[in-house]
């Protein structure tokens, strides 16, 4: 059961091959055997589930069925959900309920799939490992003592051991395409726009993307469908018509002009470019014309991402005073010792070093040289993206640096940390939508290939990928152990 | 970026910072500084700042009521409320 798609899990309980409830169950207990070493899960929400699944049986019996009738889905706790505890990885919010449903998990509802938890990840989706976290680090499936990245750590380690056929992230700098990398899944970050923000915590509110994690291309053009369109209460989601993306990865012409960033090949690691270049060897016979490209100012994006995503995230987490909601400390004498020891005692580190860099970058005297400065960069990156588009219809490249680090191996140095993100951000300051799929392993872990296309055009990066997965079978490898 | 400014952002981002962390909060962020810095190393004299991904026009809605109150579940997140209201700390004398 854990080697099938979603696309076949579902004609399954379509036939009626099984239920829901069986389905379900089945997701549920190896929750239970394996989540004790991974710790992807920060709340599972088993009664919850099987009440949906009990629904959803006598939905199908009736046949009553929608895009995702009877499919089990871990969201990302970064998702608002009603009445479900809500905690964006913070000891901030390791109490917050939410009095309503964010658009993606009302949409998901709607779709009738059924929420079996909410996964771990980096507090406030800072982080590249999932070990920013206040419920602890998550162990990626491949290899325990390994990080998962991240953010979206949980909801990624949680597919590729097969707790979930499906999960939900947020990709802000690389949140959803890392970690996807490095534990050997699909993660695709729609177009900004794309999806409705509505519910979904702020980090950084112009680069943050809702999107989702699979094993297929399929799935993940399937749950897109899902998620995509308008939201009136998201005044940044697009009207843009949303086609059915299954039916246009499945039958539009595969793009056939492929861009290859030389930027992203300088220095890369010999084991990495060598399965990238057995990618590119495998995109030629199925008739792929790869052509050199350069995005030179690309590799300035983790700079212009640093003052850019903390300056928004510093105005953002503003919103976390101790007083409506969220952690309140205890003895204070004044309105500003609430302030400060909430704020204080509520997030971590790493949370505190962004709100300090974001602060720094907006105040008085700094902000032309750091804010507005990120900004002219960013306008570059994407320039050079806009240009790059008129000569090829998608842009390749590996999606992080190297495999999945080890924990506790780049913790101590926030930079090296950082880099984890170098061929993910720039897509975020431009706005584009971009997957990784597995290409490969290198010491028997993982490497994601990471597809990007112009704005609007996942239906492009989908096609790309599911031909790429027609002939190949990385993303058919499951890490072993956990079988 | 030493200890005395970071002790200013720390004051205006609301967050307290213990004497035995802010040498370490120095060092990382003048690291974080440091790349941020590599920035200048190209010219943005004429180059019109971005600030969002996407052309969007500011949305506008007719101004009418379309939730409804939901003062007392919001208020359910916070541990002290009374009479519909929040309590924090005497402000004025």
């Amino acid at each position: 059961m854990n080697e099938k798609t979603l696309i076949e899990l579902r004609e399954d309980i379509r036939s009626k091959e099984i239920s829901s409830t069986e389905l379900t169950k089945f997701y549920l207990d190896r929750i239970k055997k394996y989540d004790n070493k991974l710790n992807s899960f920060i709340t599972v929400t088993e009664e919850h589930a099987l009440e949906r699944a009990k629904i959803a049986d006598l939905k199908i019996a009736k046949g009553e069925v929608k895009k995702l009738t009877g499919i089990p889905i871990a969201q990302k706790d970064i998702f608002c959900t009603k009445g479900i505890k809500t905690t964006c990885g913070s000891k901030m919010l390791s109490n917050f309920i939410s009095p309503y449903d964010a658009t993606v998990i009302e949409r998901l509802n709607e779709e009738g799939s059924i929420m079996i938890g909410k996964t771990n990840m980096d507090e406030f989706a800072m982080g590249s490992s999932n070990e920013t976290s206040y419920f602890g680090n998550v162990h990626n499936p491949w290899d325990l003592e390994c990080v998962p990245g991240g953010s979206s750590g949980g909801s990624a380690a949680s597919v590729a051991a097969s707790l979930a056929p499906c999960a939900t992230g947020t990709d802000t700098g690389g949140s959803i395409r890392q970690p996807a990398s490095l534990t050997g899944i699909c993660g695709l970050k729609p177009t900004y726009g794309r999806v409705s923000r509505y519910g979904m915590i702020a980090f950084a509110s112009s680069l943050d993307q809702a999107g989702i994690f699979a094993k297929t291309a399929e799935d993940c053009a399937l749950l897109l469908s899902c998620i995509s369109g308008y939201d009136r209460k998201d005044s940044t989601s697009s009207k843009k018509d949303v086609p059915d993306y299954l039916e246009e990865c499945r039958n539009l012409d595969v793009p056939k002009k492929i861009g290859v960033p030389i930027e992203f090949l300088q220095n890369l690691d010999e084991g990495v470019a060598k399965v990238f270049q057995e990618v590119l060897r495998e995109l030629k016979s199925m008739n792929c014309e790869i052509v050199d490209i350069s995005l030179k100012s690309s590799k300035l994006g983790v700079s212009a991402y640093q003052v850019v995503a903390p300056a928004e995230c510093s105005s953002n987490l503003s919103r976390y005073d101790g007083v409506r909601f969220g952690h309140r400390a205890d003895n204070v004498k004044d309105i500003l010792e609430l302030y400060k020891k909430s704020r204080s005692e509520g997030f971590g580190n790493e949370v505190k070093r962004r709100i300090l860099v974001g602060t720094y970058a907006l105040s008085t005297g700094y902000y032309d040289a750091y804010y507005l400065k990120a900004q002219k960069i960013r306008s570059l990156i994407s320039s050079e993206f806009n240009a790059a588009f008129k000569n090829v219809d998608l842009i390749i490249g590996p999606t992080a640096p190297d495999v999945a680090f080890k924990i506790g191996e780049k913790t101590s140095d926030p930079i090296a940390m950082y880099l984890s993100d170098v061929y993910t951000v720039s897509t975020n300051l431009a706005g584009l939508p971009a997957i990784s799929i597995p290409m490969g392993l290198k010491n028997d872990l993982p490497l994601g290939l990471q597809i990007i296309g112009n704005h609007f055009q996942e239906s492009q990066i989908l096609s790309l990928a599911r031909q790429f997965q027609e002939v190949t079978d990385w993303h058919k490898k499951q890490p072993s152990g956990l079988k | 970026m030493d200890k005395k400014t970071v002790s200013k952002i720390a004051d205006l981002a609301k967050i307290q910072i213990d004497d035995n962390q802010i040498d370490n909060i120095v060092n990382n962020l003048v690291k974080i500084l440091d790349l941020v810095d590599e920035m200048n190393s190209v010219d943005t004299d004429n180059i019109e700042p971005m600030s969002h991904p996407l052309n969007l026009k500011q949305v506008l809605r007719v101004d009418e009521v379309t939730e409804k109150n939901s003062r007392d579940s919001f208020q359910e997140n916070s541990s002290v409320t009374e009479d519909g209201y929040y309590k924090v700390p005497k402000i004025i004398d």
